[in-house]
């Protein structure tokens, strides 16, 4: 195996990133992880326990990190400036003039959350009782404990769903796939901490499409008694008590519908990053119309961009679950393994 | 009171904070199954009331639930306790105990 050895860049220390650096070190590669944060894990870091299990995220992420050792080489607070090519070399520039040359380059950078504040009527950045997802599950990492923003426990808590996501006007029409399983999610969390506080869904549907997920919706409402109200909220607005009041169709009772809530988290899709663009337009790498990048075949081949010797895995493709992701970049290990054997300066064929 | 011809229409909006939930609190505690309700209709689809009436299960009880039990008395008294809402529930929520769980409650029985 070490006469194989090659050298890969990975764009992106998240679980993608940590993952398939993991992949390739075993498949006899020296890798180089390029991360933008001070820490390697990514949006990770932000997770205190995973659905649909409640597997801590931290024992987790200490897991994937433990795993950085040998040939992996981890360069924190990179920021990515180009990639130029020159035959079979890739170099990465990063920081001021600082640069990696690589055989392949793996793009893993995933996702942004959509910013919440453009969805002006739900009153982000607004109203001081409108809370994001990340924001909810932070304050579980960081074991703050739930209250409104004048110190209260709150009497109910309101779930909107869909926030950034089907939603075109916001500029995305995809669905985020997993904010559905990350409110039922949080709703219990809340629910197990403050059992008398009152929680309620908005949702459109529920897409609870994973293994386990709709065993999650039903503990939601058989032992929590999380009510689900089906219609996207239209508005909100603040009381004078700082409480707000939502306003929704309740499109299953045939009317719409106004409830006063303490609290309200809204569930934040996927949405690509600025370096999806910046790998498109300086770089060719293909984007898809929801503007994730889009790999050479949407079947075959989900983890190699057109570009030859880059890929792409994880998030950045589109959203997933940390388990897909994984999976994801163990995928892509595989493909560039495939792609630097059969390189021609491969030392098998020399 | 002098009559001007039009008078204000009721707001057909559900105030669910004013309304009066201790109907629902009363048959959710003694139907607990009725908490795992997914809102999918196969009750209604399969009843023989809703084939020739307004009533429908599953927007009874939603309606109940968010505290709109106007008709509720009127939309019961539809029921005929056969039970098929029951046969394709897919949650296993016990309709017709739900059905009798508010006659009780409305002391229709």
């Amino acid at each position: 195996m070490r006469a194989l050895k090659k050298e890969v860049v990975i764009i992106g220390g998240g679980p993608a990133g940590l993952e398939a650096a993991d992949s390739l070190n075993k498949l006899g590669h020296a890798v180089t992880i390029l991360e933008k944060e001070e820490r390697p894990g990514g949006k990770l870091s932000n997770w205190h326990k995973l659905f649909p299990d409640n597997v801590s995220a931290d024992g987790i992420l200490k897991q994937m990190i433990q795993k950085i050792s040998g040939d992996i080489h981890l360069i924190t607070n990179a920021k990515i400036r180009k990639i130029s090519h020159e035959g079979k070399k890739y170099s990465v520039w990063f920081n001021e003039g600082q640069c990696i040359q690589a055989e392949a380059v793996l793009v893993a950078v995933g996702f942004d959350l959509f910013n919440a504040s453009l969805k002006e009527e739900y009153g982000y950045g607004i109203y001081d009782n409108v809370i994001t997802s990340a924001e909810l599950e932070s304050m579980f990492v960081n074991q703050k404990s739930l209250v409104t923003a004048t110190g209260k426990t709150p009497g109910r808590v309101a779930f909107i769903h869909c926030v950034g996501s089907r939603d075109e006007k916001a500029g995305f029409r995809h669905c985020s796939s997993m904010c559905c399983v990350t409110g039922v999610k949080q709703a219990i969390e809340i629910k197990k901490r403050l059992p008398g506080t009152d929680v309620m869904m908005f949702y459109m549907d529920l897409r609870m499409h994973g293994r386990f997920y709709e065993d999650l919706y039903l503990e939601a409402q058989e032992k929590h008694h999380i009510q689900f109200i089906r219609g996207r909220l239209s508005e909100s607005s603040e009381n004078p008590d700082s409480s707000l009041l939502l306003k929704a169709d309740d499109t299953l009772a045939g009317s719409p519908i106004k409830v006063r809530a303490d609290m309200m988290v809204l569930l934040l899709g996927f949405v690509p990053t600025d370096f999806h663009k910046k790998m498109g337009e300086e770089f060719g790498v293909e984007i898809g119309s929801d503007g994730f990048f889009s790999p050479c075949d949407s079947h075959l081949d989900t983890n190699s961009a057109k570009t030859t010797g880059i890929f792409v895995a994880g998030a950045c493709t589109g959203a997933k679950s940390l388990e897909y992701t994984l999976a994801d970049a163990r995928s892509a290990s595989l493909k560039i393994h495939e792609f630097l054997l059969r390189s021609p300066s491969s030392n098998i064929l020399n | 009171m002098n009559s001007f011809g039009f008078e204000i229409q009721k707001d057909n909006t559900i105030e669910y904070d004013k309304n009066d939930l201790s109907l629902a609190a009363f048959v959710l505690k003694h139907e607990p199954s009725l908490y795992n309700c997914i809102q999918c209709g196969s009750c209604s689809g399969s009843c023989p009331a809703s084939a020739i009436s307004s009533y429908q299960f599953r927007k009874m009880q939603l309606l109940m639930r968010r505290g709109e039990i106007k008709n509720l008395r009127e939309d019961v008294a539809h029921c005929l306790l056969c039970g098929k809402c029951i046969l394709v529930c897919p949650r296993g929520v016990n309709t017709r105990n739900v059905i009798r769980q508010i006659r009780i409650a409305l002391n229709m029985n």
